[in-house]
């Protein structure tokens, strides 16, 4: 059975006219490339013998020219044309990366210059413009970078470069500098996941043997993130480096530096705001845990961040903060949790009476880890007090009988837990709500006061306005 | 000033701040939206020494509120007393301009420099200034994107020596080394050209315009090329050459696409500013250039771009350029590969043949036309479509019709509801420029054919069509060719088609007057009031209250009062309603 007989019924039965434009559905461009079409005329190159026909002498040099003849670029969006010389360069690229993982004593100091030229020809390119201005990286298919039979070669070699037992940093840090690097970081924005998966690679091996660009790097991932949080929301490759982030932080020296905790609080924390989080979440949190394994001070500073992000209106990206705030607590020293625990659970109580169900449940689910219980069992007496309300109010009137159930479960908890405490709040419970509800009453009264208070101060400008005429 | 003091007894400010403060963000954010409403409430002495104060320590708080706090401090000034005290405002909207967050801090800016122009000279040079100093050394980036967003409103009412200072600092943000403060500089640049007396044009902003649009970061390169343009068009046309176009030719041809785009996006203010000298030497081929960009958004940024570029080339030349230089790119372009680029085109292109006369048009953008409208996408056709009366008025759309038919035809039917609600649009534009004759022959049918499509949208606009269609063809027409098949769907055994007949009474009785309406719509309209759908029966009590006004008081005294006194019983309370409505808005109670 064809797709295309299924479909066309039932678009007949939606609309009166089926003819065409059905059948035009959407032809997606999946490949795509912005390298300048410079070349007119076919490309000629000449072939080369093999690296392992010549003597040992020659192969410095044979290497060399085989790098120099890497540097042409090829068409790809151009499908047919010049199909020999693009096999005889990608079969040269397999020579070289097998060249640079095998070899011994090729990496004379003049090899280093053409290494990173041909790498830098080939590699650094201005992404091409986005297929739809609203590409959305969880509906819509990335596209693909058309010149990748050769690229994939490239980053392979480069990476091996890197990789060599023979790699001198000392050398190649005049060639991988500054500049590279920051041509690098672009690319991360590549909308082809396997050409961010070598950029991973590439910027972890480069961070972990340059120590002097380091400082460079973390620097340039910060614009990158301030750009993408506050002016774009869009750069692609943000869950790769924060994956990069995540071993750095790791090897973060005690005390951490002022930048490092800048970084954390101006940088990490705002990342939650953007409406693709879900995208790099994981990678997020784990950035935001490995902070804290390191410095647990910075607790307060965290939650607090998070709680004044806590989405509003996205149920996701609530659910999502949820699990991040129990990653959090798994790790939270008892000191740190008494600082924040008011704010904290003021906000849960928000959660567990959410209309959304699983909200609510992703909430609730705090209860079944022992950890987080043994933390609410010892402040049960603030704790409580805050809780008790929503609880309350949430058990009879939940729509979702799974919710009511589990809210059940917490109650029998609590009252366990303080039952003193537990039954004074229940025998409050009535009381506390008409003194909230007088509360508010005497809120709108004091607004219609004052808004009558402008409404005669306006009459009385007016009148004084003609007087004045 | 009588009463600006607040009574005490009533607000204490206590009450007011614990407003402000409460838990519940929305209640926040509610008390300081009415922030000006307390600051009345306290009187302008306690606002500008407890409520101020009070703001400012306590701008730690959701962005949400922030913003509205930036937004209503703009508007302060009466509230703290005057033009005399406007400073007191600055501590907290400083504050603002530090924040992370975009909205917020661009608000604070926007609010700053409303309140700029509020200070004297004097205070501008005590309390603004240093406040922009502030600012423009700032350790985090935020404060100092704020202040390049400053500079320029301070400027012109300063001393000399304060304005070198101001210089200094701008010329330092351009250097920055954080791309989003080079971002917020380079998107000043022009604005800040404007206000600098020309020499310090040249000797100042023209080597930052040379540096920020080579710089290494594409997004700032972009926004250089919107300064150049203010730039250029400071500029005496003799500087131009050295000055700026170097700088703008090597934009045009910037190896990042979004460079280029941002070129021809402002192209036409590009050509205006450096006069039709450059434009003749420069712009020509850089826009033959643009229009054949590897990038299609590039391309259609320039192919929207066509019409303006050509009519505003110097008269002299004009026609050859466009004949020997633009037209040849522009042919490419008809069977360009992506849709955007020949859509953009197609929007642009009819309102060349103004510009290239009859026998031109006739000859060279004829078979372009042609072409497009036979174009496998939707929109490029209706965008020729759309565009028709340029043609008309040159050669007449005569030339056009043979192929013109088919494309309507092809649109009128297309799956996309969204394109047939677009032709439909175009009809009644069609129809004055095609003639009743070549209108009842070929299009009349469709027109029907509408008013029984699936979609709602598309049988409202139908209805609202006939109704344009009437106004240009008239009563007589409508009667012969019209009225008929509309009040035919009345006895339609779908109740959409027969509410269709009512929607389509509501439109035509007016254009058709009353005559027509009494003597061919009532009858119908009224048998109606017995169908059985109640949603029918309802809109025939709508109908008639629309109507009413067009018939005369015999007809509704004698026929539609009895009918609507019967709805009014209807078991349907919707019925019901609206019938009593329509006895109420006719007076016939």
């Amino acid at each position: 059975m064809s797709s295309a007989a299924t479909t066309a019924p039932s678009v007949d039965k939606v609309d009166g006219f089926s003819r065409k434009s059905v059948r035009k559905a959407r032809q997606k461009r999946a490949q795509s490339s912005s390298q300048f079409r410079s070349q007119d005329k076919p490309i000629e190159l000449v072939q080369l013998p093999l690296l392992k026909d010549v003597s040992a002498q020659e192969q410095p040099e044979l290497f060399l020219k085989k790098l120099q003849q890497c540097c042409t670029l090829f068409d790809f969006m151009e499908t047919l044309s010049d199909l020999k010389m693009k096999e005889y360069k990608r079969s040269t690229l397999n020579e070289l990366v097998d060249y640079v993982t095998l070899s011994r004593g090729y990496l004379t100091e003049q090899t280093y210059p053409e290494v990173v030229k041909m790498v830098s020809c080939n590699i650094f390119r201005t992404l091409p413009p986005s297929d739809s201005n609203e590409f959305d990286p969880e509906e819509d298919e990335p596209m693909l970078e058309a010149s990748w039979p050769h690229l994939q070669l490239v980053y392979e070699f480069f990476i091996r470069f890197l990789e060599s037992q023979e790699f001198q940093p000392s050398v190649a840090k005049k060639y991988i500098d500054q500049k590279f690097v920051l041509q690098l970081l672009e690319l991360f924005d590549s909308e082809d996941p396997r050409e961010r998966d070598c950029l991973k690679t590439v910027l972890h091996r480069i961070y972990g043997k340059f120590l002097g660009l380091r400082a460079f790097i973390r620097k340039q991932i910060n614009n990158i993130f301030l750009c993408f949080v506050f002016e774009t929301e869009h750069f692609n490759g943000v869950a790769e480096l924060l994956e990069i982030l995540g071993s750095i932080i790791n090897g973060f020296a005690l005390p951490l530096k002022a930048e490092h905790k800048q970084f954390l609080v101006k940088v990490l924390l705002p990342l939650h705001t953007v409406r693709s989080l879900s995208l790099f979440h994981a990678q997020l949190a784990y950035c935001i845990v490995q902070f804290l394994e390191k410095d647990p001070t910075l607790t307060e500073p965290v939650i607090r961040g998070l709680l004044k992000f806590w989405p509003k209106t996205c149920s996701q990206k609530e659910v999502m903060f949820l699990g991040e705030l129990e990653e959090i607590l798994d790790v939270i020293e008892p000191t740190q949790f008494v600082k924040i625990q008011e704010l904290l659970f003021k906000q849960i109580s928000r959660c567990v009476s959410s209309p959304h169900f699983q909200v609510a449940e992703r909430a609730l689910y705090y209860w079944n880890n022992e950890y987080i219980m043994s933390l609410i069992e010892e402040n049960s007496s603030v704790i409580l007090p805050i809780m008790f309300a929503s609880l309350y109010r949430i058990s009879k009137e939940h729509w979702n009988p799974a919710i009511s159930a589990l809210i059940y479960n917490v109650l029998k908890a609590f009252m366990e837990m303080n039952s003193a405490l537990f039954d004074e709040l229940a025998a409050n419970y009535k009381s506390d709500r008409q003194r909230e509800r007088k509360k508010d009453k005497e809120r709108e009264d004091l607004w219609r006061k004052l808004e009558e208070l402008e409404l005669r101060r306006g009459v009385q400008n007016n009148r004084n306005d003609i007087e004045g005429e | 000033m009588a009463g600006a003091e607040g009574d005490d007894s009533l607000y204490p400010i206590a009450v007011l701040i614990d407003e402000l403060r409460n838990e519940d963000v929305q209640l926040r954010l509610n008390s300081i939206k009415k922030l000006s409403t307390i600051a009345l409430a306290l009187g302008v002495e306690r606002t500008r020494t407890e409520l101020l104060p009070f703001l400012t320590d306590t701008i730690y708080d959701e962005d949400e509120v922030l913003l509205a706090l930036a937004e209503q401090l703009g508007s302060f000034t009466v509230l703290v007393g005057g033009p005399e005290f406007v400073h007191c405002l600055l501590p907290p909207l400083e504050s603002l301009a530090t924040v992370e967050e975009t909205v917020v801090r661009d608000k604070a800016v926007e609010s700053l420099r409303k309140i700029s122009q509020e200070h004297s000279p004097v205070d501008l040079e005590v309390h603004f200034v240093p406040l922009v100093k502030r600012l423009a050394s700032g350790d985090w980036f935020t404060s100092r994107t704020s202040a390049c967003g400053l500079f320029g409103v301070c400027y012109p009412r300063v001393s000399s020596t304060v304005k070198a200072e101001i210089r200094q600092h701008f010329r330092t943000l351009c250097s920055d080394d954080t791309p989003m403060v080079r971002r917020a500089a380079s998107s000043k640049l022009g604005e800040f050209a404007k206000v600098l007396e020309l020499d310090y044009v040249k000797s100042d902003i023209i080597p930052l315009f040379t540096a920020l649009a080579s710089d290494e970061q594409d997004s700032v390169r972009l926004l250089a090329v919107e300064a150049g343009v203010s730039i250029a068009a400071l500029l005496p046309q003799e500087d131009l050459e050295d000055l700026v176009m170097p700088t703008l030719r090597q934009a045009a041809e910037d190896k990042s696409w979004r460079v280029r785009y941002m070129v021809a996006d402002k192209f036409s203010e590009l050509q205006k500013a450096v006069g039709p000298e450059i434009t003749k030497n420069d712009l020509v081929p850089a826009f033959q250039n643009l229009l054949k960009d590897c990038e299609a958004e590039v391309r259609t940024a320039a192919a929207n771009k066509v019409k303006v570029f050509c009519e505003s080339l110097p008269e002299d030349s004009r026609e050859t350029i466009i004949m020997t230089h633009i037209l040849p790119c522009v042919k490419e372009l008809v069977s360009d590969t992506n849709q955007h680029v020949k859509s953009a085109l197609a929007s642009v292109i009819m309102g060349l043949s103004t510009i290239l006369g009859k026998d031109n048009t006739v000859e060279h953008l004829l078979p372009l036309f042609l072409v497009q409208l036979k174009d496998e996408y939707p929109e490029v056709r209706l965008n020729i479509i759309s565009n028709l009366d340029c043609v008309n008025e040159v050669i007449g759309i005569r030339q056009l019709s043979q192929s013109l038919l088919p494309a309507i035809v092809e649109l009128a039917e297309d799956a996309k509801w969204r394109v047939r609600l677009a032709i439909i649009e175009y009809m009644p534009l069609l129809a004055g420029q095609l003639g009743v004759e070549f209108f009842d022959e070929k299009l009349n049918s469709l027109c029907m054919a509408w008013l029984i499509d699936h979609v709602y949208a598309i049988r409202e606009a139908a209805t609202c069509n006939l109704m344009k269609l009437v106004e240009k063809f008239g009563a007589e027409w409508a009667q012969n060719t019209i009225v008929p098949k509309v009040l035919g769907m009345a006895n339609d055994s779908n109740y959409l088609h027969r509410m269709t007949t009512l929607f389509c009474i509501n439109a035509l009785s007016e254009v058709c007057g009353q005559e027509i309406t009494t003597k061919h719509m009532l009858p119908v309209v009224l048998k109606m009031s017995t169908d059985q759908v109640a949603n029918v029966r309802f809109n025939v009590a709508r109908c008639l209250q629309k109507i009413g006004p067009v018939l005369d008081s015999s007809a509704l005294q004698a026929e539609v009062k009895p009918v609507l006194e019967k709805l009014a019983t209807d078991q349907d309370m919707d019925v019901k309603y609206f019938a009593l409505e329509a006895i109420s808005v006719l007076a016939l109670a």
